[in-house]
């Protein structure tokens, strides 16, 4: 397969999940990523290079089971920068890159001497993207962040949950996924203008802002009708938003929690799950205006009845009436379970250096030319520095064993 | 010039691939959505200008669609048309049924043929092999099956877990036909070749889970879904708080290393609220503590653990009597990455956002008003973002768009 990417060469010092996930996309479609880490403190910035989860009962700097799924693909060296050395072999890899990337907080880059201004005077069409929570500019741009805190601040966290309730917000760093996903398009859109003019830029992101976005039409209620969600009731966030629905919810199935999704869009729906209730309350909600005014007691009502069921009988029962349904799947269920995931390939198994064969995330996405591969696991610290120097830079074997000595590298 | 200049996309109207068409539309692409006669069902979404239902009132089809035009066409009755106007396009994204343009004789090898560069997505609930893409879903439905709601909700697994507002389950497959069609861009502007996108919504969604999938996959273990905070195999401790103002915020990490907890005591110092704090006393400790702390000693060694839990009740005891935007301010200056959980709107209407130019306007001239938009997800200082047109009415281009076709 062809590698839509390949010839394109990655200067990245992204780590974490928002940024490590926007370079395991371009790896994955055969641009060279090399990620840089810092050897004095083992690459530590990235809290997941050693941490949870660990495939067996080993533990260390090379084993964490987050960083080999955030950073397949990609090479991994080790470099003092805040040596001169350092400073020497980064200005040498810049020139031959098309883009820098980080997401650290504010100024780090500057502060090495390695700030957008430099790195143009190195290369001139550089492509620089930074990706923190509140960007490089504005009130915010100090203040830290990660993914929950970006998702509390952009409104992401407030319109998950039930009223009269703490906010439920995301049991994961849905802001860190989606911030990678955003970072990836900065890059790719950068490379795609680099294409067509020749030039480079810096794009300054900030994560904070797609994710306020992410309620787009919610901000149109305020900005025109000056409705806002913080008002009695709401949020409600298992039913509908905006179109009228009813039933629309989460309800309980039988055995320990286990949950089922269902969505009535209209009078046809429900007629279909009333026929499959085959009991005579169904009867007071025939029409939608009945749904939405009852729409507690009818919530009620359902529930009572799901939780007499197995979820995955009553999502047949429901998908065969060609109602909107589905099972709230647990991650085995969706994983080792569900034949759709594997017969899209979606978990591939990486071969890493260290941990060994271990499954990954794989891309929801299937391009008939330049399809994505994953088969390499995250690079252990250093793994590559050697390669990278004597491969790109072209030194020799033995000036890397002086650099190593030095603790350059 | 903007990034995508000159590139002419064609979308075929649906909720699922809106957002999609949106962010390149919002990049300069010539979009052209393409609805059937009576319209797309989103047109008759709520919320509603003035909340009055009707032509072009519709604010979730303005937000959705800007940048595009519009017209109207009936591929099963107009195919000709539809090749056509696809001879002059460079990208399709659709999210019909899966054999529906293949039973036109529209799909994408037919159209390969009349246009051999085309970069052709379609973006379905289960990828253009599964049968089940076919079957009726929904945000809700597709969410559940992907995999997010397992995750979020509350300590409490009697409540059911929480699907979050927004449409995210067709964002996140909006985010990667994007993220495919400008890597797709990328090789045919090397290579000269189009190419065919199969996404899947559900599996998207799969891969947007974090620690949900990969603790299943490295170390079969299952994340339970927590209050407010990540979902782990464990339980772990609460992170939000609730201010003075009854406003939530997410308190981070708290305070770990003795420069923070001496900020912090600073800050409690400010607010005279020192003596208000029966565990000051171990605040000072943490503050003047020699070196790193061990975290591992949490719970074991009674000083280390009490340091701790005196960080925690002093940030408890500022909430209690402060707003939660002074208690996020407040805490990001004294350096802890704290968050307030604004509402949308709130966080709209955020000083930073407004100072970043985050607002964008649009002319609404058909109802003689300007209405603000949120603005670029990021921005191409060299390419730079904007929404170009509010949303097109029904049909609004058939004269310019099909008359074009025929000079």
């Amino acid at each position: 397969m062809t590698e839509a990417l390949a010839g394109f060469r990655i200067c990245d010092f992204t780590g974490q999940l928002a940024g490590a996930g926007a370079t395991k996309w371009l790896a994955a479609f055969g641009a060279e990523v090399i990620r840089i880490e810092d050897p004095v403190r083992q690459g530590r910035w990235d809290i997941l290079r050693g941490g949870e989860p660990f495939a067996d009962d080993r533990r260390g700097i090379d084993l964490g089971g987050a960083f080999n799924n955030h950073n397949t693909g990609k090479l991994g060296i080790t470099l003092n920068v805040k040596t001169e050395k350092g400073k020497e072999i980064l200005a040498e890899l810049v020139k031959c890159s098309d883009a820098v990337t980080e997401n650290f907080a504010k100024g780090v880059l500057d502060r090495w001497g390695f700030g957008y201004e430099q790195l143009k005077a190195l290369k001139p069409d550089i492509i620089y993207v930074s990706n923190c929570g509140f960007g490089h500019e504005g009130p915010y741009s100090d203040f830290k962040t990660w993914g929950p805190i970006v998702q509390a601040v952009s409104g992401l966290t407030f319109s998950s949950g039930q009223p009269d309730l703490p906010p439920a917000g995301w049991g994961f760093s849905y802001m860190d996924h989606t911030g990678g996903y955003y970072m990836a398009m900065a890059i790719l859109a950068a490379l795609l203008h680099k294409q067509r003019t020749g030039e480079g830029q810096w794009i300054d992101m900030a994560c904070t802002e797609p994710a306020v976005a992410l309620n787009g039409p919610a901000i149109l209620d305020w900005t025109v009708n000056g409705r806002p969600m913080r008002r009695e009731g709401q949020p409600n966030s298992n039913r509908s938003q905006f179109i009228a629905m009813a039933p629309h919810g989460i309800y309980p199935c039988s055995g320990e929690d286990q949950w089922i999704a269902i969505a009535c869009r209209n009078d046809d729906d429900w007629s279909a799950i009333a026929a499959t209730i085959e009991q005579p309350w169904v009867e007071q909600f025939a029409l939608l205006e009945q749904r939405i005014n009852d729409q507690d007691n009818l919530d009620e009502q359902v529930a009572a009845w799901t939780a007499k069921h197995d979820k995955f009988e009553l999502q047949q029962l429901l998908r065969d009436a060609r109602v909107p349904v589905s099972v709230v799947q647990t991650p085995e269920e969706r994983i080792d379970l569900d034949p759709t995931t594997n017969n899209f390939g979606l978990w591939p198994s990486v071969t890493h250096t260290a941990i060994g064969n271990v499954r990954v995330d794989g891309y929801p996405v299937h391009m008939s030319k330049t399809d994505w591969s994953i088969k390499n696991g995250g690079p252990c610290l250093g793994e590559h520095t050697e390669d990278v120097l004597t491969r790109i830079l072209g030194m020799s074997t033995e000036q890397v064993q002086t650099l190593r000595d030095e603790q350059v590298i | 010039m903007s990034l995508l200049e000159g590139v002419r996309i064609i979308e075929l109207a649906s909720e699922r691939i809106s957002f999609a068409g949106k962010l390149l539309a919002d990049l300069g692409a010539d979009l052209i959505l393409i609805e059937p006669p009576e319209g797309d069902p989103s047109r008759g979404y709520p919320p509603y200008l003035d909340d009055q239902p009707g032509a072009n009132r519709s604010l979730y089809f303005w937000h959705y669609n800007t940048s595009k035009r519009g017209v109207t066409l009936a591929l099963d009755r107009e195919p000709d048309r539809f090749k056509q106007l696809m001879r002059t396009a460079d990208i399709l994204i659709e999210s019909e049924p899966i054999q529906r343009l293949a039973s036109l004789k529209l799909d994408f090898h037919d159209l390969q043929a009349i246009k051999p560069d085309l970069i052709h997505v379609a973006v379905t609930p289960y990828g253009r092999n599964e049968q089940l893409s076919d079957y009726p879903a929904t945000d809700l439905t597709l969410m559940a099956a992907g995999g997010p709601p397992w995750s979020c909700g509350y300590d409490d697994h009697s409540l059911p877990p929480s699907r979050g507002w927004g449409n995210q389950a067709y964002h996140t497959a909006s985010h990667f036909a994007v993220m495919s069609i400008l890597t797709a861009l990328l090789h045919r502007g090397t290579t000269g070749e189009g190419q065919f996108i199969d996404v899947s919504i559900t599996a998207a969604l799969n891969v947007t889970t974090e620690a949900a999938s990969y603790s299943w996959l490295v170390a079969g273990s299952t994340v339970q879904r927590q209050t407010g905070r990540h979902a782990t195999p464990g339980s772990s401790g609460e992170t939000q708080m609730q201010c003075a103002d009854g406003k939530w915020v997410n308190t981070g990490v708290p305070p770990r290393v003795p420069r923070e907890f001496g900020k912090l005591l600073n800050w409690l110092a400010k607010l005279e609220l020192v003596d208000q704090l029966p565990e000051a006393v171990f605040l000072e400790m943490g503050a003047a503590w020699e070196g790193p702390f061990d975290l591992s000693l949490i719970g074991t060694d009674d000083t280390v653990t009490a340091i701790f839990g005196s960080g925690r009740e002093a940030l408890r005891l500022i909430a209690a009597n402060t707003s939660a935007y002074e208690f996020f301010t407040g805490c990001q200056s004294n350096g802890l990455a704290v968050g307030i959980i604004n509402s949308p709107e709130e966080a709209f209407e955020d000083p930073h956002f407004k100072a970043r130019g985050f607002h964008a306007t649009v002319e609404h001239e058909d109802f003689d008003m300007t209405v603000t938009y949120p603005g670029a997800p990021y921005n191409l200082p060299k390419a730079p973002w904007r929404i170009s047109r509010r949303a097109p009415h029904l049909g609004e281009h058939n004269d310019e768009v099909f008359h074009s076709l025929e000079s």
